[in-house]
């Protein structure tokens, strides 16, 4: 009796499962063969076809185009540093050029100081000179005067004194004793006329 | 019958059936999707290497940017003698990326979320990575089973390990993508059809997961791209520069 129990409630479980697996309608549809050697067919050719092409045609494209875009980029850099360079010159030029004129026109200004004071100094030279040569010869003249008074007042001395004795005697006296006496004189008393 | 989750992985066929001998190779929904993803790959790539400019305008930025994306992981992973297999992993990644991301779209069929699809791809890849191994290296190829530093009492463990390791790669790999890609989206589906179930009154809670699981399987499905990619990679470089 328990043995057709047990025996009766597998056989109803094993209807169940079965009833159960044939309500999924046969379970996955991917193992299903059906359609293998169609999908094996038409994965070969539309992947061999993607292969084919994108390997042939399209990708050595995107390569190059890569390839000449670092190229380019390369380039222009290296152009772009020699510019660069280039520039670094010319600024470089540029201040040795202003640096020059710059000496340059210290240079002409200094010459230009230089030869203006050279010039007022031989202005003055020549100047001084003028003035000097004309004081000397005043002074040679006032010297000349100087020297020569004492002579025309010893002679203004004696014309004077022959004259008055002349007149207060009444006859000539000799020349040579008159001048005599005056120089006597005038060698006694030179201080006093003369202020020396 | 809509409502079954697994309804969106049906494969059914589109106009005439077409036979060669006794295999059928019909156009089908999922070879409109492969054909599709192809297309838009070749539209978007054939617009972003058009001209030749210096500054790139958007387009042209994508296509820029994932050449440049695809060929520096391939340089981090497989090294520079990997290069000659740029166009096939390039290929391959926006071919997996795109059948992805078109399955995003409502109502459409998700390509690499069948078996047969990933497996065919994985299958090929491991192939010609052994191919490439033994061309390379000849019989030392076999070396790569032999890790360096491994005691000799555990070296037949270590290779019989290796061994099965590598053999399953064609199956992890695809296994990978096509698991990620079915469980996304069924669960959308679920929860889309929880939204349904529960009405104007309850459904926003499942309406929200669907919003949320959408952004995760648009990640998903860069991700699993990524990885399918990655991963050939890696094992190209197994192959490229023999050093286990």
């Amino acid at each position: 009796m328990f043995i057709k129990k047990t025996l009766f409630s597998i056989i109803s479980y094993c209807a169940l499962i079965k009833t159960a697996l044939s309500a999924e309608s046969g379970g996955m549809p991917q193992l299903d063969p059906e359609f293998w050697f169609s999908q094996i067919f038409w994965l070969v050719f539309t992947f061999g076809l993607l292969f084919l092409i994108l390997s042939k045609f399209i990708l050595p494209n995107i390569s190059s185009n890569l390839e000449n875009r670092k190229s380019q980029i390369l380039e222009n850099i290296e152009k772009a540093e020699a510019q660069r360079q280039e520039s670094d010159d010319k600024i470089k030029e540029f201040d040795k050029i202003i640096y020059e004129s710059k000496v340059h026109a210290k240079n002409i200004l200094n010459e230009a100081k230089k030869k203006i004071s050279e010039d007022i100094n031989n202005k003055k030279k020549l100047l001084e000179d003028e003035i000097n040569s004309e004081i000397k010869a005043v002074e040679n003249e006032i010297n000349e005067l100087r020297k020569r008074s004492p002579e025309t007042i010893n002679q203004i001395a004696i014309s004077t004194s022959s004259d008055l004795l002349r007149q207060l005697i009444g006859a000539d006296v000799n020349q040579s004793n008159i001048s005599a006496i005056v120089e006597d004189l005038s060698k006694k008393e030179k201080g006093k006329y003369y202020g020396v | 019958m809509a409502a079954n989750p697994m309804y969106q992985f049906n494969v059914y066929r589109i106009g005439p059936e077409i036979k060669l001998g006794e295999i059928d190779l019909s156009f089908t929904n999922a070879s409109l999707f492969m054909v599709l993803s192809a297309l838009t790959v070749l539209i978007i790539f054939k617009l972003g290497s058009k001209k030749n400019i210096i500054i790139p305008n958007k387009i042209q930025l994508l296509a820029e940017l994932s050449y440049s994306f695809i060929s520096k992981m391939i340089s981090d992973t497989a090294g520079t003698k990997a290069k000659p297999y740029f166009s096939f992993i390039f290929s391959l990644f926006m071919f997996v990326l795109f059948c992805n991301m078109l399955g995003m779209i409502p109502y459409s069929f998700t390509v690499t979320s069948h078996i047969i699809v990933t497996f065919v791809l994985a299958a090929f890849i491991f192939i010609g990575v052994t191919i490439i191994g033994f061309l390379k290296h000849g019989l030392g190829y076999l070396k790569l089973f032999v890790p360096s530093g491994v005691p000799i009492v555990l070296l037949p463990l270590i290779v019989v390990i290796e061994i099965i390791s590598y053999l399953s790669r064609p199956i992890s790999l695809s296994v990978r993508l096509f698991a990620n890609m079915m469980a996304g989206h069924t669960m959308m589906k679920v929860f889309g059809g929880f939204v349904v179930s529960l009405g104007i009154v309850g459904g926003w809670l499942p309406l929200s997961f669907s919003v949320a699981l959408t952004g995760l399987e648009i990640l998903v499905a860069f991700l699993q791209a990524y990885v399918f990619a990655i991963l050939t990679c890696i094992y190209l470089n197994d192959a490229l520069n023999l050093h286990h």
